[in-house]
């Protein structure tokens, strides 16, 4: 039994070395995560709080609690911009000094702001009997509102990446796309019907998934139907036509599953599905604008939490239109049938 | 007429198999025309070129005296040696999907009875026997209702019994008028189907004609003797070398 178990332990090894690009891949890929990381994170004082100040005085604030460790300070130009990125969960805690006493706001669905706030108070000073504690005057947006446009948005992502592009390398490695190929359809014809197909299946998860947990933790849903809907066909689009890019002319699943996650991963950590990225640096915020989850979680936040109109979500429109015409064009210019 | 014509087919591969080196082709509208040969002697990449599935290196293939272009897409039918079909689809499903592909269509009623399809219509593609599944991939070939049709080792796995129903529907095919291009591995099946044969080795036609004509050219004084012994003779290799 042991031989045999054996046999098939090297035919499979055999099958994985032997396949060059796949194996590549595999010692690449790793090496471009961990240096990702290391360039993003890999700050050792990475800061495991943010707060944002309002303060008349160019210099940095003297205050003790300025002087903590793991927090990042982010000056604001007004108590608007502040209570914004609170309302946002973008900063745990915002303090205005420029008037006293000081006062200081915390999202109270954040775990973080209060552990920011009793940091706060416990650095003293100034005393806590000279602070005043505010809230929100908007209507607070919790965690889970935040959250769901992200969520939503990297379901959509992984169906688009891997759903589209498994699917295309297994055709083209079973034959399916040479049989295709003997017929009068192009390549743009198929790669056509298979972005419609997958937005169609797209939208429908989506709203599924929408409702559903709309009816079991009642998120809040500012903006318009019609808004959201375009947010989600765009980056769907734009998904979809970088899972086709990524697989334009590839043969093997392993190689694939790899370039599928390098776009994947990115993505997941850098869009803001989880965290704002703010009080990252200034490239890793500019290098993120470049990824279509970046575009959709904001515009579909937007809509969803601040009832940004047409009109306001349209920059992420258009670029999530702009990418998908670029990704598209050299997806079909490349496309491989066999 | 002739309906297809490869002139001066040369191809190479990347890994350097010299799979044609200057094969001419002239296929007469309305026969049986069979491409013999044995493994490696370049039978599937001369019939994928004039398919139109891969290019020559240097070369022409002509289609009523015009190059390949769009128009014969609509008007051909191939039936790969093998084929992979989407998951999860039944026959009549995929019969009607492909049908959509074209302008023009065999009436989907007429191609089921014609390909025997009526039992497994409704079955999932992945259950049928190896029979069945090449009379659905006859179908496929045949859904646009084309003027040429090529056939890739067809009967290749086929018990003797659906191999012999394949025949039949082969010499229907034939009697619509169509031309049917063939490669295979059965001397028996290019005897009994088709009205032309071209014999191919190392890349090349070495022989040409009807069986008939082959056999008296090369064996005038032996009637016993068949194209298997014809094949070995020309291309001095067993039929499964």
């Amino acid at each position: 039994m042991m031989k045999r178990i054996f046999a098939l332990i090297r035919a499979r090894n055999l099958e994985f070395f032997r396949d060059r690009s796949a194996l590549a891949w595999n010692i690449i890929f790793p090496l471009l995560v961990i240096l990702g990381f290391g360039f993003g994170f890999g700050n050792s004082k990475q800061a495991q709080f943010k707060v944002s100040y309002l303060s008349l005085s160019q210099d940095f604030p003297t205050h003790p609690f300025f002087k903590t460790e793991y927090l990042s300070f982010h000056k604001v130009e007004d108590v608007n911009e502040g209570l914004d990125k609170l309302n946002h969960h973008k900063v745990d805690l915002f303090i205005n000094l420029s008037e006293a006493p000081l006062k200081y706001w915390i999202n109270q669905s954040s775990p973080k702001g209060y552990i920011v706030e009793k940091i706060l108070l416990a650095s003293g000073a100034p005393p806590s009997n000279e602070l005043i504690r505010s809230s929100i005057d908007t209507k607070e947006i919790r965690y889970v509102d935040w959250l769901i446009a992200g969520m939503l948005g990297m379901n959509m992502m992984f169906s688009s990446l891997f759903g589209v592009g498994y699917s295309i390398v297994r055709y083209r490695k079973n034959g399916v796309l040479k049989r295709l190929k003997a017929t009068p359809i192009t390549a743009f014809e198929f790669l056509s019907s298979q972005i419609a197909s997958r937005i169609f299946i797209n939208l429908s998860m989506s709203a599924i998934i929408f409702f559903g947990a709309k009816v079991l933790i009642n998120f809040s849903m500012m903006g318009s139907y019609p808004a959201l809907l375009l947010c989600f066909f765009a980056g769907s689009l734009c998904l979809i036509s970088l899972g086709l890019l990524c697989v334009t002319a590839v043969k093997s699943e392993e190689l694939a599953g790899g370039l599928l996650q390098l776009c994947s991963w990115p993505m997941m950590f850098l869009s803001g599905v989880w965290f704002s990225l703010e009080g990252f640096s200034q490239g890793l915020k500019s290098f993120a604008k470049l990824l279509p989850l970046t575009h959709f979680v904001d515009s579909a936040r937007a809509v969803m939490n601040e009832g940004a109109s047409f009109t306001q979500v349209s920059p992420h429109i258009a670029s999530l239109f702009i990418l998908s015409f670029i990704f598209l064009g050299i997806s079909s210019y490349f496309f491989k049938w066999e | 007429m002739i309906i297809l014509e490869a002139q001066n087919l040369h191809k190479t591969y990347p890994n350097g198999t010299r799979a044609l080196q200057g094969l001419h082709l002239k296929i007469e509208q309305g026969i049986c025309f069979g491409l013999l040969g044995p493994n490696g002697a370049g039978k599937t990449t001369c019939i994928e070129i004039c398919e139109g599935i891969q290019k020559a290196d240097q070369g022409t293939v002509l289609f009523l005296g015009k190059p390949l272009d769009r128009d014969f897409k609509y008007r051909s039918g191939i039936q790969f040696q093998e084929t992979a079909l989407q998951d999860f689809l039944q026959v009549k499903d995929i019969i009607e999907i492909f049908s959509k592909f074209y302008t023009k269509s065999f009436p989907i009623e007429e191609l089921k009875s014609f390909c025997q399809l009526d039992d497994i219509w409704l079955k999932d593609h992945k259950k049928l026997s190896g029979g069945q599944r090449q009379r659905v991939l006859l179908a496929l070939s045949l859904v646009n209702d084309p003027d040429i049709i090529f056939l890739d080792e067809p009967t290749t796995g086929l018990d003797p019994s659906a191999r012999r129903n394949f025949w039949e529907l082969v010499k229907l095919i034939k009697s619509r008028g169509k031309t049917v291009i063939l490669t295979t591995h059965y001397m028996e099946e290019a005897q009994i189907l088709c009205d032309q044969i071209a014999i191919v080795d190392a890349g090349k036609i070495i022989s040409e004609g009807s069986p008939k004509d082959l056999l008296l050219q090369y064996f005038p004084n032996d009637s016993s003797k068949n194209l298997e012994d014809l094949f070995i003779k020309l291309t001095g290799k067993e039929l499964r070398e």
